[in-house]
């Protein structure tokens, strides 16, 4: 039997246990307030944000590996492009695309045509300087340590809505 | 259908969530994490609960609220509405999920006997009892919040519990306790936790 091929991040998607976006949009949000009570410094909970998708990209990774069976990317490049093509659809039913590449190709922008994460969402002027998507980095970050990519630490990826 | 993402979504973020102000912002205080979860999930569904009825009429008493909740609002989060529904038509009334899909990710054995551990296996099931009974606060927060909005104040408790017949012997059964506060017209609960 040949080996199965990579799967797309649709055919992913459809093939999962699916729920209500609301609710995962209205409890995202929930957090967020509730740490700019708790913590209120905004760069604190930029921080807090992005340890927690940490945490999370740890395991998620797992999920991620069993049901894509993408191969090992060669470069980082296709790394960029795997993430937002497959990871960003298989879990939060979006497409992303890769963009504004540097020279050394070690950073890019992948930018979220339709965020699950800011629906409904308005930030206040009292947030300045709040990056509230941050718990998507921390999770890419999360996952790239687990398959080894290197220089991670300075990893910081930009996530904007087309509006 | 609205919008959908992948259920791993919500659960590994509730689970993070719940661990993060357990074991990280309220490390030793967890009557304060507690709140904060509790707090959360207030918010969640007091908004919820808006969306959902901004095209009905006002509920016209508070059973049909709590019909609402047991039949509608649950299916929009759980894809299933509460199996029971019971009340002493004196403000209390018990919701029963008996496949409550959060659960449905935790590995507990909800039978596990009460008493002091001795031996690190029985310590750490005690431990995931707290975490479990932590993560509980959420979706009391979520139905404290959705009846707030309906104005109807009430204490919102939760318990685990497998059914003696074994029915549902993979899934665990939600109890949900809620207490109608009559008293607390002025819609600040200081809900049981």
């Amino acid at each position: 039997m040949a080996p199965a091929g990579p799967r797309s991040g649709d055919a992913i998607f459809a093939s999962v246990e699916r729920v209500n976006a609301e609710l995962f949009t209205l409890t995202y949000g929930a957090i967020v307030r509730q740490l700019l009570t708790d913590l209120e410094e905004v760069d604190e909970v930029n921080k807090q944000l992005d340890q927690m998708g940490y945490n999370i990209g740890i395991r998620l990774v797992d999920e991620f590996l069993a049901k894509s069976n993408v191969s090992r990317c060669v470069d980082f490049k296709e790394t960029a492009e795997v993430i937002a093509k497959v990871g960003f659809k298989m879990f939060l039913g979006v497409g992303a695309s890769v963009t504004n590449w540097d020279a050394e190709g070690t950073c890019c922008s992948i930018v979220l045509e339709d965020n699950p994460l800011v629906d409904f969402v308005e930030l206040p002027d009292t947030c300045q300087g709040l990056y509230y998507c941050n718990v998507l980095s921390g999770v890419i970050r999360g996952a790239l340590e687990m398959v080894s990519v290197p220089s991670c630490a300075s990893l910081s990826l930009v996530f904007s809505s087309s509006s | 259908m609205g919008r959908e993402v992948s259920e791993s979504c919500i659960d590994s973020l509730l689970t993070e969530m719940v661990s993060s102000y357990c074991n990280r912002f309220y490390a030793n205080k967890p009557e304060l994490a507690a709140r904060r979860i509790e707090a959360i999930g207030y918010q969640v569904g007091h908004q919820l609960s808006e969306r959902y009825t901004m095209e009905r009429p006002r509920f016209s008493d508070h059973l049909e609220a709590i019909k609402f909740i047991c039949k509608d609002f649950w299916s929009e989060l759980f894809k299933k509405q509460i199996d029971n529904l019971k009340t002493n038509h004196r403000g209390t009334f018990v919701l029963q999920d008996n496949r409550f899909r959060w659960l449905a990710r935790m590995s507990l054995d909800p039978t596990a006997e009460e008493g002091v551990p001795q031996d690190p296996a029985a310590l750490a099931e005690s431990k995931a009892a707290q975490a479990m009974s932590m993560y509980l606060y959420f979706p009391c927060g979520i139905i404290r919040g959705a009846l707030s909005n309906l104005g109807i104040p009430c204490a919102v408790s939760a318990d685990i519990s497998n059914l003696p017949a074994c029915e549902y012997p993979e899934s665990y059964v939600l109890c949900v306790v809620m207490h109608a506060c009559s008293l607390c017209s002025n819609g600040h609960c200081h809900g049981q936790l």
